[in-house]
């Protein structure tokens, strides 16, 4: 019970973007379409269970004067095996995400999970802590994301059903924080305090 | 377990354990990954060139050779030949005027000089407004155009290149790359012709 409360917390009640709203720097700049969303969502999951799991195996090795320093040293080196696989494997959509793959890394949900639950829970609650953030940041950018497409180039997944241009806005920067916004306050609504 | 304690010798010695570790792990991806990232950076150059140029039957790399932009910079060109005659020329040329950052393309010549095609190798514009510069409606503007009475320039400027809505930058990014590379070749045959 209390696993499942830790996988499922990450969707809605302690969602890493619309509700803890952290991270937003990729969220806002990568969902100009539903698979960067998806793509950069499932990149962040990847670092988020690595860096977990492994933080939380080294927890009482690492001296707490120093935790910080060791955590960002974790969790660069994901990144980079991350960067590394996504440009031999997926080098399309590795272009499209560009400078916000490295940037993981900055980050502030996985720094702020690494420091908050990792370094202190079991490596297998990490895990599921992980796994359920990384999943919750991918629902949340994969809806912006396709929300954005739609009403910017009236696609979805690069498939066009309506002619024409679109709300050129979407597809912009101000886009990102309208939509960003009517979803924080949609959630809000449904979420109990 | 005991947590380790914050002296001295403890925080050096477990960071540079960690240092340690994550670079062997990281010096492992790269080895393991370094020949699939050439391989994909070099498939989408060769497709990029059978993409601009007619259709050749020599191996364009073998062949290709540099030619100053007289910027103190040069560009590669790749002559596409069939049976030994020279077909085109696909030449990777590159902008810095792009919206944000550079913008690399490949443009394929025929020996007179006009455009046979051009496509994107690499570019950081907006998604959605720069990023139509890929798009047949704003790049088939530029084929079977010769730069030499075809002027290379937005409306805007005075030329007859039709600009991307909302992206006038990028349409101009995408002319200057283009002229710089047939300037480049031009100057380039003057000097040494090729055979």
């Amino acid at each position: 019970m209390n696993q499942l409360n830790n996988f499922t917390k990450g969707f809605i009640k302690e969602n890493p973007i619309l509700v803890l709203v952290l991270g937003c720097c990729p969220a806002l700049a990568t969902t100009s379409s539903a698979l960067n969303g998806l793509g950069m969502g499932v990149a962040t999951t990847f670092v988020l269970i690595g860096s977990n799991v492994v933080v939380s195996l080294l927890s009482d090795l690492i001296p707490y004067k120093v935790r910080i320093p060791a955590f960002v040293v974790i969790i660069a080196s994901f990144v980079t095996i991350v960067d590394l696989l996504m440009q031999a494997y997926v080098p399309a959509l590795y272009e499209k995400l560009g400078i916000f793959i490295p940037l993981i890394v900055v980050n502030c949900i996985v720094l702020g999970r690494a420091e908050a639950f990792a370094s202190k829970n079991s490596v297998l609650s990490s895990f599921i802590d992980g796994s359920g953030m990384g999943l919750g940041f991918t629902f949340a950018l994969g809806i912006l994301g396709a929300f954005r497409e739609i009403a910017g180039s009236g696609a979805i997944f690069d498939y066009k059903f309506i002619d024409g241009d679109g709300i050129l806005v979407f597809i912009l920067a101000p886009g990102a924080f309208i939509a960003l916004g009517y979803m924080i306050a949609v959630v809000s609504k449904f979420k109990k305090p | 377990m005991a947590k380790t304690e914050s002296t001295f010798k403890n925080m050096v010695l477990s960071l540079s354990l960690i240092a340690l570790v994550a670079s062997a792990c990281l010096g492992f991806v790269y080895e393991f990954t370094k020949e699939p990232i050439e391989l994909s950076i070099l498939k989408k150059k060769v497709d990029a060139i059978k993409q601009v140029v007619p259709e050749f039957n020599n191996n364009p790399y073998n062949d290709m050779f540099r030619l100053p932009t007289g910027e103190g910079d040069s560009l590669d060109i790749f002559p596409a030949k069939q049976d030994s005659l020279i077909v085109g020329y696909a030449v990777s040329t590159y902008t810095n005027n792009g919206f944000s950052g550079n913008i690399t393309l490949m443009a394929g010549f025929r020996p007179d000089g006009s455009i046979v095609n051009i496509t994107i190798l690499a570019h950081k514009e907006t998604p959605g407004l720069g990023t139509k510069m890929a798009e047949p409606k704003f790049k088939d503007q530029f084929t079977e155009k010769n730069p030499a009475d075809f002027s290379l320039k937005v409306r805007k400027d005075g030329g007859p290149v039709d600009a991307i809505t909302a992206a006038t930058i990028s349409s101009r990014a995408f002319c200057d790359a283009v002229q710089r590379a047939y300037n480049t070749l031009q100057k380039g045959e003057i000097h040494e012709p090729v055979k």
